[in-house]
């Protein structure tokens, strides 16, 4: 079949218009990076930089990004005291999650990695889940009903490729929604991100790619992880705008953002955000950062972490008074508590704790092997369960 | 009805789909004006375009999990890998999310795609072009894995792998696409996935097989009735996973003895989970141990040799003999 050459494919699919040609020797004009940055670790404010976001949005990001951290600290607490099982933390990401989330409506997706607590606590996953999750139990990954997001992705950055796909049906079907993805800057070196990008960009899928730069893959630095400058660079490889942005100031990530999805909205593609942040806590609580790092490093980052600026922020702009914070924080600690109360009865519950459910959800129909496993599996609980109601040893009972 | 061979089959079969479900979208390398490397996608891209046809990027990893976010955005996926040897680079975003995303949510996010490949050896190919894999897809919790055997099961298998809500993995056996014709009907048809058939009745042994090997299987059953008077049973599995066990022990509970004959590699292929499930449900009607006729534990050799790997009708009249005089 001859290639019908009359017909324009690359009308979906624009192309450089960087093509040089001369000889001997031109350059190639490539995009800038910029880097950008709105209120500093000791809450200067750019005044000309400014965002103006309505004070009912200020206080929703910062309620959030509150939560995420209070949320996050107690659950340290309980894993120490082993009532919650390993889990990574996300202190320190409430900028990048939550100035990013805040963008996104209700026909948009949420796909997280998983150090973005404050985008999936706005999202409107429970608190109740992410403990569950964290605890277990697969019931902590269902999404909240109705809502367009994807839960935690474990298998690093394979969750963009999702987020592409997504994003690709979006375009292909003019449906005016967006796609917002999180990856770490160990996922960047992940072939997966190179292809999620590459589709992306190719479709011109309305993909914003948020990285959380922390400068750590656990124990791995970022000198070892690459030897780009930044991660947003790589953007100008595919084809879409990058930027770099202090991933502490939430105002920088909410502006960064907002530009990113008009320009998704107006059908121009994707974006890739890097947010330079720092992982302050361990990689999960199983690490042990002081085997590859310093504490004067640590504590350098630790005081450029993201809500104390923005806390000085609201309260100059008098958006929240002092009292009003602390007000806040009590009314978020007494929630969290009682999330945490919920959660401990829930884990004894027959529902949450039935083994059988492990059957359950893998087909939309069960297939007749796998019921046979079911019913294999529920004999044996009750034959044991007999067997330890009769007085006999489980042991004894199945030596006959 | 129509004569046609497997190639035109499951064209045919896309058409349909894609005629009468508009959110099955057809994606992969090559698929659009090229029309595919065997043309299976012919006409596609001219009837439907470009927003249902895609030509993607070479990645097979992001061809599988961009199809995993179109799936749960609400299309029908069915993505091609060119040759399911480079579906290797997919197994990741089969294995860790096609297959385990209902699960993970307990059903609030679900994946209804198909991954079609190419698959099996015999047409003199290059390395790497002649995977025959099944195996590792039906050990794989949460997927399906469906392979045809001709040109009218592979139309109605394929409608059902395309109407499935959950993803399926449809291997085409690359040497038979174009080997023979058979009757295809008018109308549209599905076959259930998870059921295998009996293409050949008989009482004194049963031969299990699939794809590309059925044919010879049935032509050493022939041979058994000419040569041995023996009544072979021949079975189709046509669903790797979920398994049709009750057709095979079935017949076996008849027949006393069994063969296994297929492509991939012995060790953990498919023949060893027959054997498996024989022995659970009907070791004391056998006469004999089952045999297993397979791909050796190597890669296919290249072409040159590729006709001593493979399955053929002389090496499954051998171990049916053998099997017989135990």
């Amino acid at each position: 079949m001859l290639l019908d050459t009359s017909d324009d494919h690359t009308a979906d699919f624009p192309v450089s218009n960087n093509r040089v040609d001369s000889m001997p020797r031109t350059k190639i004009e490539l995009p800038n990076i910029e880097y950008l940055s709105i209120l500093d670790e000791d809450a200067k404010l750019d005044k000309a930089l400014e965002p103006k976001i309505a004070n009912e949005t200020l206080k929703t990001m910062y309620k959030y990004m509150l939560l995420a951290r209070r949320t996050d600290e107690r659950m340290l607490l309980m894993q120490r005291q082993g009532r919650m099982g390993t889990f990574p933390q996300s202190s320190g990401h409430e900028a990048i999650s939550m100035g990013s989330a805040i963008h996104l409506g209700k026909t948009d997706w949420h796909v997280p990695a998983y150090r973005e607590l404050a985008g999936l606590l706005f999202r409107g996953w429970s608190i109740e889940t992410t403990l569950l999750y964290w605890n277990g139990f697969e019931e902590g990954a269902m999404p909240p009903e109705g809502v367009n997001d994807l839960p935690v992705c474990v298998p690093i950055a394979s969750q963009l490729l999702h987020a592409a796909g997504l994003g690709m049906a979006m375009k292909l079907r003019n449906d005016n929604s967006i796609v917002m993805t999180y990856f770490g800057d160990g996922a960047s070196s992940e072939g997966d991100t190179h292809e999620a990008m590459n589709f992306a960009s190719v479709y011109q899928a309305p993909v914003v790619f948020v990285c959380l730069n922390n400068q750590y893959a656990i124990s791995v630095p970022i000198a070892k992880q690459m030897r780009n400058e930044t991660i947003a660079q790589r953007a100008i490889a595919y084809g879409m705008p990058g930027i770099r942005v202090d991933g502490n100031d939430v105002l920088a990530v909410y502006v960064a953002t907002m530009e990113a999805v008009e320009r998704a909205k107006r059908g121009e593609g994707p974006t890739l955000i890097e947010g330079l942040t720092y992982r302050f806590t361990p990689h999960t609580t199983a690490d042990d950062p002081k085997r590859y790092r310093s504490d004067e490093e640590c504590a350098l980052w630790t005081k450029r972490e993201p809500l104390a600026r923005f806390k000085k922020y609201l309260v100059a702009k008098g958006v929240y008074t002092e009292k009003q914070l602390e007000e806040l924080e009590q009314e978020l600690d007494t929630l969290i508590k009682a999330s945490i109360t919920r959660v401990e009865e829930m884990a004894q519950s027959e529902e949450l704790v039935n083994p059988l459910s492990m059957f359950d959800y893998l087909y939309s129909d069960i297939p007749p092997y796998l019921n046979e496993q079911r019913e294999e599996l529920k004999k044996h609980l009750e034959d044991v369960k007999n067997s330890t109601n009769s007085g006999v040893s489980p042991q004894k009972a199945s030596a006959h | 009805m129509a004569q046609m061979n497997m190639a035109k089959a499951i064209n045919l079969a896309l058409f349909e789909a894609m005629d009468r479900d508009d959110k099955v979208i057809v994606m992969g390398e090559d698929v659009g004006p090229d029309e595919g490397v065997f043309r299976i996608t012919e006409g596609l891209y001219n009837k439907f375009g470009d927003k249902r046809v895609l030509d993607t990027p070479l990645a097979e990893s992001g061809i599988m999990g961009t199809a995993i976010g179109m799936a749960i955005y609400g299309l029908r996926p069915v993505c091609e890998m060119q040759f399911s040897g480079f579906d290797y680079y997919a197994f990741h975003q089969l294995e860790c999310h096609a297959s385990r995303f209902r699960n993970r949510t307990r059903g609030r996010v679900t994946v209804p795609v198909v991954m079609r490949a190419p698959y099996g050896g015999g047409i003199r190919a290059l390395e790497h072009h002649s995977e025959s894999r099944e195996a590792i897809y039906a050990h794989t919790p949460g997927l399906k894995v469906v392979i045809p055997s001709g040109p009218r099961n592979a139309r109605a298998l394929l409608h059902s792998a395309i109407q499935d809500p959950d993803p399926v993995i449809y291997y085409e056996p690359k040497a038979i696409y174009r080997l023979f014709k058979e009757e295809v009907p008018e109308a549209m048809e599905t076959l259930p996935i998870g059921q295998a058939q009996v293409v050949r009745k008989g009482k004194d042994i049963t031969l299990v097989s699939y794809g590309a090997s059925l044919r010879p299987t049935l032509e050493a059953a022939e041979l058994l009735e000419e040569e041995d008077g023996v009544q072979a049973e021949v079975i189709d599995l046509l669903t790797i996973s979920p398994m049709d066990a009750t057709l095979i022990i079935e017949s076996v509970k008849k027949t006393g003895r069994a063969v296994v004959v297929h492509e991939g590699p012995r060790t953990c292929g498919l023949g060893a989970e027959v054997v498996a499930r024989i022995n659970e449900a009907a070791l004391l009607y056998l006469e004999a141990p089952i045999k297993r006729v397979t791909g050796f534990d190597v890669p296919i050799p290249y072409f040159s040799k590729e006709r001593f790997f493979l399955p053929d009708p002389e090496r499954v009249l051998a171990a049916s003999r053998e099997t017989l005089s135990f």
